[in-house]
């Protein structure tokens, strides 16, 4: 049995539990916790350890989600989380600005990780606050070839589609290194 | 799509980068604690800055530049017949009063110094409308970003700098006794002497400015220049906060997995036949 993982990051509260719950063919192993913190209190709840979903693509070919916790107290997780992945998604809440710089932190770590391949998911495009791609792009200093995806994280065909740029990146890194 | 956040988060020059970058046009707004900005670009140049201390009208920003008396401008501005800012610099320049050299450098003076402070705006809402321009009245001047980004980071730098030397506003200033300096030798000008006639040790840095109208960027430099020439003192050691929260462990680079290129082959077929 092959199994591949892919690893989606992000800052606190940018939808990566849902991201995940989106796809998945089992219920999401979320390891929630209620937020405790008054300033974090957006959601009644956050991941603390990580969440897991699973799809089978084969049998004998099973891809792993992880979802990273997003607090950073729990930073631990990361590099362990990290191990041995195929590449990474870092999800962005594209209506919270204030989350922007935690989210290139949170980028630069895990390229220090692995030098994997990754794309950025712009998520909640689907609101009207919601900053434009291409400005997420500059403002978070997303080099020209890496892609920054428009994404909503509650459709499914959209995670889809941010799963496949993810793996044509892989294979298009694979082709350049021959 | 909007453009909006606060400048705690995305700061003027990340923000000024994106515009020029992306050559945007529209508006942007900025709200701070009592004060509003709006800066006007098309297609990723400044072409128009205001705030609403001031209203940004042409006669205010020759009088600025020294090209109108105080009454000139006032009197100008209190006349109705006169329906935009276009039409009195046509006006103007007819009657001789000023050139069309003088209204472009004053304008674009005014446009600079409107921007420059943003750049030491630590917190305040933004928000970019696309499209939007300044009223048709107002006379705008095409000015590249690049080089009010460099000039906005170096004032930053500068901004940076006093604010480490002088990183609380609340302590008061008394003379020294003995200057290292001749008095005779020093030469001040009338912002530092306003400043000077109000040091007391009773009175904080923080009332001085207030008691004088000064940004904190014009009175920590002020001070700065006073404490650099030996006149005053601090009146109590300014307690320099700790930086925030030591940097995590560093992170471990480790290796890529080794996954075939038929593996992904499967995995991208797999979600394409699922679409």
């Amino acid at each position: 049995m092959q199994t591949v993982k892919i690893v989606v990051t992000g800052p606190f509260s940018a939808g990566k539990t849902q991201f995940i719950q989106s796809i998945s063919e089992i219920d999401v192993v979320a390891t929630e916790r209620k937020i405790s913190r008054a300033e974090e209190r957006v959601k009644d709840q956050t991941t603390v350890a990580m969440d897991f979903g699973r799809i089978s693509v084969a049998d004998d070919l099973v891809l792993y989600l992880f979802g990273t916790p997003g607090q950073r107290r729990f930073d631990f997780m990361w590099e362990i989380l990290a191990e041995g992945m195929l590449g990474f998604v870092v999800l962005l809440d594209s209506v919270k600005p204030e989350t922007f710089r935690e989210a290139r932190s949170i980028l630069d770590t895990f390229r220090a990780y692995a030098p994997v391949p990754y794309v950025v998911a712009a998520n909640k495009q689907d609101l009207e606050d919601a900053w434009a791609p291409e400005d997420l792009r500059i403002a978070l200093r997303i080099p020209s070839e890496i892609k920054v995806l428009p994404c909503v994280a509650t459709d499914r065909e959209n995670v889809q589609q941010v799963l496949l740029e993810l793996l044509f990146s892989v294979l298009e890194i694979m082709d350049a290194e021959g | 799509m909007a453009l909006k956040g606060n400048l705690r988060d995305f700061s003027t020059t990340q923000l000024l980068n994106l515009i020029n970058l992306a050559r945007k046009t529209g508006t942007l707004t900025i709200d701070a604690k009592r004060e509003r900005s709006r800066l006007c670009f098309k297609e990723g140049r400044l072409i128009y800055a205001t705030s609403d201390d001031d209203g940004g009208h042409l006669a205010m920003m020759l009088q600025r530049s020294g090209k109108l008396t105080e009454e000139q401008a006032r009197a100008i501005q209190s006349r109705t017949d006169i329906k935009s800012d276009k039409e009195l610099g046509l006006l103007l320049m007819n009657a001789g009063y000023v050139s069309q050299d003088d209204i472009v450098r004053s304008v674009q003076s005014y446009i600079l110094n409107s921007v420059y402070p943003l750049f030491t705006w630590v917190d305040g809402k933004f928000r970019f409308e696309a499209s939007v321009l300044p009223f048709e009245d107002r006379i705008t001047i095409p000015i590249n970003l690049e080089n009010v980004i460099m000039e906005g980071s170096r004032r930053m730098q500068e901004w940076e700098h006093l604010l480490d030397y002088l990183p609380d506003l609340d302590i008061a200033l008394r003379f020294v006794e003995r200057p290292s300096v001749r008095m005779r030798d020093i030469n001040m000008s009338v912002e530092e002497w306003r400043v000077v006639s109000f040091i007391n040790p009773r009175n904080t840095v923080r009332q001085i400015a207030q008691y004088n109208n000064m940004s904190e960027f014009q009175i920590r430099k002020i001070v700065y220049a006073l404490l650099q020439a030996g006149l005053v003192e601090l009146t109590r050691p300014a307690g320099v906060k700790p930086a925030p929260g030591a940097p995590g462990k560093a992170p471990v680079t480790m290796r890529p997995p080794a996954v075939k290129r038929g593996v992904v082959e499967r995995l991208i077929s797999f979600f394409q036949q699922r679409s």
